[in-house]
């Protein structure tokens, strides 16, 4: 290592990834200056080789040349498949720890903190699996169709990828996201309040198109059941109207590519503003009735609880939700001054119209900036600026979609949906800024 | 117009004539499929029993097939919550006159277990039938399926202990399912047509109404809740969560990630295999779930040479008797490489760190 670190201006960390417990409890204690110390002394720690100049002279990261100004870079297709710099891996999907015991039955979350726009990159989708994933041969994979239908048929991929294709860029949330903040704030950070929650731009086969051509009977059937290939062959009610429409599709390519093996590689079920549990992957099978299924996951898991002991079965369309990705709960602030606030906006009943921003917890708001695009039952980023003066702030985001509805406060939705519900909580999300920088997370009724 | 045409035309001709009428939209794209290959597939089980194989199974059965394949997960009644939530427990006799679980209404059961949300009896079948065991879904002949679902309807005292459940009685069964009448669809949240118009709900009216309010919206903001001390290093190290450049740097809490190709991240990885084989369902590192603790293992196996050949032997094969009654299921499901780098990893003490 010794002869490596000799080289002047050897590519280190940021050095305020390395903080030493006397910084540490430096925030705690509400200072802000350690990270500007602790960079100037790893400046200079970089310099150390050569000689060191004197601060007054300007920036080490300019004066001394780096070593990729200063030599030759890697060749062509040194990673045949492009990987994320090596500064990014903190991002990643991440378990809750305690939520779930099995992997394969479980939850890893998106890094949303970490993301712009409105893709998520494939490798970040989060994952819920019922019974473990499987990397399913595509040459093996069948699509059955069958029940209300002049004729059960049977399509290979093959026959699926030779059809006409559309490619639509559709947000997909798990009906447990927020889950775990239904009661009380449970997690630090936006990657496990709303982690469950991706976008993506799908290519497929309208659904109507493949029932069409086996004759489904749209009369009786007003029910289709889609199930997987995976052990759990997971089920789940569709309605006949999301199909007739021609949102629902069966995808097999995601954001250019054929879908991830951990998202349904090779064909998944896309019912745009539904719940991801609804959007079946490693889709073997769809059969036309004419009465819903009550499946597991309609009987015993994604039902909503209510105050009255009821609960609520069917529950399936994602309503109008928000939150501000950056700055978010467990982040720190670097100093006061300009800030961007930037989050993600959707509704799985059509566009987002407006996003409101507050910085005083909800008293006043300003209308955050939508950028472009701006589609139907996909995320929607916005941003608008903030100088922060350094003193306590609650960062809110209210968004509207299409259809008039406003997202509710935590204390509007408690009113009727108590806390035991477990899913669809699309309360105002709250993060608290306090004068140290430091942002957390909590609940504002 | 050329031979090659021609041919064309007579083999579109033939293929719009085939069985696959249907297809024409598309030619040569699907087929029919074979009364096999549905039967095969269409293993689902509706609330009115649509779908539901002919067949019969007696507690008794039931009892020894969930010793077998279901005790390991879900323990010997039903009740453990160690790796899923309970199946059994919380519903009462009262529940089954009423068909409402009185202890969804007033939350005095600490979990909801599966008999006191389930309505639908179908429900159980299907899933087991399609899903269960965990390892080996889809394993269970519609005989087992009964007897499981017996067993696990006398847990909940919803079937007396001599009960022979089968396709011809399972109607009755449903009468009796302790939440039958606890499910509501009077919501907005399904997305097809109302029930006014044979469908399911209310049509998409939402629960709450909240109004774009743009100043003095209220007077003071009142934090209800915020993250507990307990939580802040749960989810580990945030700063390492969080971009090194930026507006913002993730705050340093927990324990920092071990560094590729540590022997803590190689502990780390055999760690990560265990889980993701199912293992930590049944093992804890130090102390057993339904299966000993691999610590409890490794002591016992201390200084014996064929240490790691026997153990794998037995994850592999299953057992029993050793650690107790219930036994470890046969793990095929892990490849050999794996097997043997899990065993050289418990029987060093199972390191996490």
């Amino acid at each position: 290592m010794a002869d490596i670190d000799a080289r002047p201006g050897r590519v280190r960390p940021a050095p305020e990834n390395f903080l030493t417990a006397e910084q540490i409890a430096a925030v705690k204690d509400g200072r802000r200056d350690f990270l500007r110390k602790a960079f100037l002394a790893a400046a200079a720690a970089m310099a150390a080789p050569t000689a060191v100049r004197a601060a007054s002279e300007g920036d080490p990261a300019i004066l001394n040349l780096p070593p990729w100004s200063t030599s030759l870079g890697l060749p062509v297709a040194a990673n045949p498949y492009g990987m994320p710099s090596r500064y990014e891996r903190g991002l990643r999907r991440r378990e809750s720890p305690g939520l779930t015991r099995v992997g394969g039955s479980s939850v890893a979350f998106t890094p949303l903190q970490g993301l712009f726009g409105i893709i998520t990159p494939s490798g970040l989708h989060f994952e819920r699996h019922h019974q473990g994933w499987h990397d399913v041969d595509p040459s093996k994979h069948r699509l059955m169709i069958n029940g209300l239908v002049r004729t059960n048929a049977v399509f290979t991929m093959d026959d699926l990828m030779r059809l006409p294709s559309v490619s639509r860029i559709h947000f997909i949330e798990c009906g447990a996201n927020t889950g775990m903040e239904w009661g009380n704030v449970a997690v630090p950070t936006v990657q496990y309040s709303h982690g469950m929650l991706s976008c993506s731009e799908f290519t497929g086969v309208p659904l109507k198109e493949i029932l069409d051509m086996c004759g489904a009977d749209y009369e009786k059937g007003r029910y289709v059941l889609a199930e997987g290939a995976d052990g759990s062959s997971m089920t789940r009610t569709i309605p006949m109207e999301l199909i007739e429409s021609g949102e629902v599709f069966v995808a097999y390519g995601m954001n250019g590519e054929m879908l991830r093996p951990e998202n349904g590689y090779p064909l998944r079920l896309v019912v745009p503003g539904v719940q991801g549990v609804s959007w079946v992957k490693w889709l073997r099978r769809i059969e036309v009735g004419d009465k819903p299924w009550a499946t597991k996951d309609e009987a015993v898991h994604y039902i909503d609880l209510m105050p009255d002991g009821l609960h609520r079965q069917y529950t399936s369309v994602q309503e109008c939700k928000s939150v501000i990705t950056t700055p978010s709960g467990g982040q720190l602030l670097l100093d006061k001054g300009f800030y961007n606030i930037s989050g993600m906006a959707w509704s799985g009943r059509g566009r987002i119209t407006r996003v409101d921003v507050s910085t005083d917890g909800g008293i006043n708001w300003r209308e955050a900036r939508l950028e472009t695009p701006v589609l139907s039952k996909a995320v929607t980023r916005f941003n608008i600026g903030w100088v922060w003066d350094g003193k306590p702030a609650i960062l809110q985001s209210r968004a509207e979609d299409e259809t008039g509805h406003v997202q509710p406060s935590y204390g509007q939705l408690r009113k009727v949906r108590g806390t035991r519900s477990i899913y669809h909580n699309n309360a105002i999300q709250s993060w608290k800024v306090v004068e140290s920088g430091e942002v957390s997370n909590v609940q504002v009724l | 117009m050329s031979r090659f045409c021609k041919t064309l035309i007579v083999l579109g001709i033939l293929a719009a004539a085939a069985p696959a009428a249907a297809f024409d939209r598309y030619p040569g794209i699907g087929r029919a499929a074979t009364e096999a290959e549905v039967s095969a597939w269409d293993i689902d089980v509706r609330p009115d029993f649509t779908g539901l194989p002919k067949g019969s199974g007696d507690v008794d059965r039931g009892m020894e097939l969930w010793e077998a394949h279901c005790a390991s997960c879900h323990g010997s009644f039903g009740e453990s919550n160690e790796v899923f939530t309970p199946i059994a427990g919380g519903t009462t006799l009262q529940d089954i006159e009423t068909g409402r679980v009185a202890a969804l209404i007033d939350g005095s059961f600490p979990q909801r277990t599966t008999l006191m949300k389930v309505p639908t009896v179908s429900t159980l079948f299907d899933y087991i039938q399609r899903a269960m065991p965990w390892t080996a879904p889809k394993s269970l002949a519609p005989d087992d399926v009964y007897a499981i679902l017996a067993y696990l309807l006398n847990l909940g005292e919803i079937v007396p202990a001599d009960y022979v459940l089968s396709d011809e009685n399972i109607h009755e069964v449903q009468a009796r399912m302790p939440n039958r009448n606890g499910m509501t669809t009077e919501h907005g949240m399904w997305p097809g047509a109302p029930a006014s118009s044979g469908g399911i709900g209310n049509g998409g009216k939402p629960d709450v109404v909240n109004v774009v309010c743009m100043k003095d919206c209220k007077e003071k903001v009142e934090i209800a809740s915020a993250l507990p001390d307990y939580a802040q290093d749960a989810h580990g190290n945030l700063a390492e969560q969080n971009r090194p450049v930026g507006q913002t740097r993730g705050k340093p809490t927990g324990a920092p990630e071990p560094a590729e190709g540590s022997d803590a991240r190689a502990a780390a990885s055999a760690l990560a295999l265990a889980k993701e084989k199912g293992c930590m369902a049944c093992h804890g590192v130090e102390k057993g779930i339904v299966g000993p603790g691999y610590n409890e293992i490794a002591q016992k196996y201390r200084g014996q040479a064929d240490a790691a050949a026997k153990l794998a032997a037995k994850v592999k094969a299953g057992g029993q008797g050793v650690w107790g009654a219930v036994p470890m299921p046969p793990q095929g499901h892990v490849a050999d490489g794996d097997i043997e780098r899990l065993v050289e990893w418990i029987l060093q003490g199972a390191k996490a760190q």
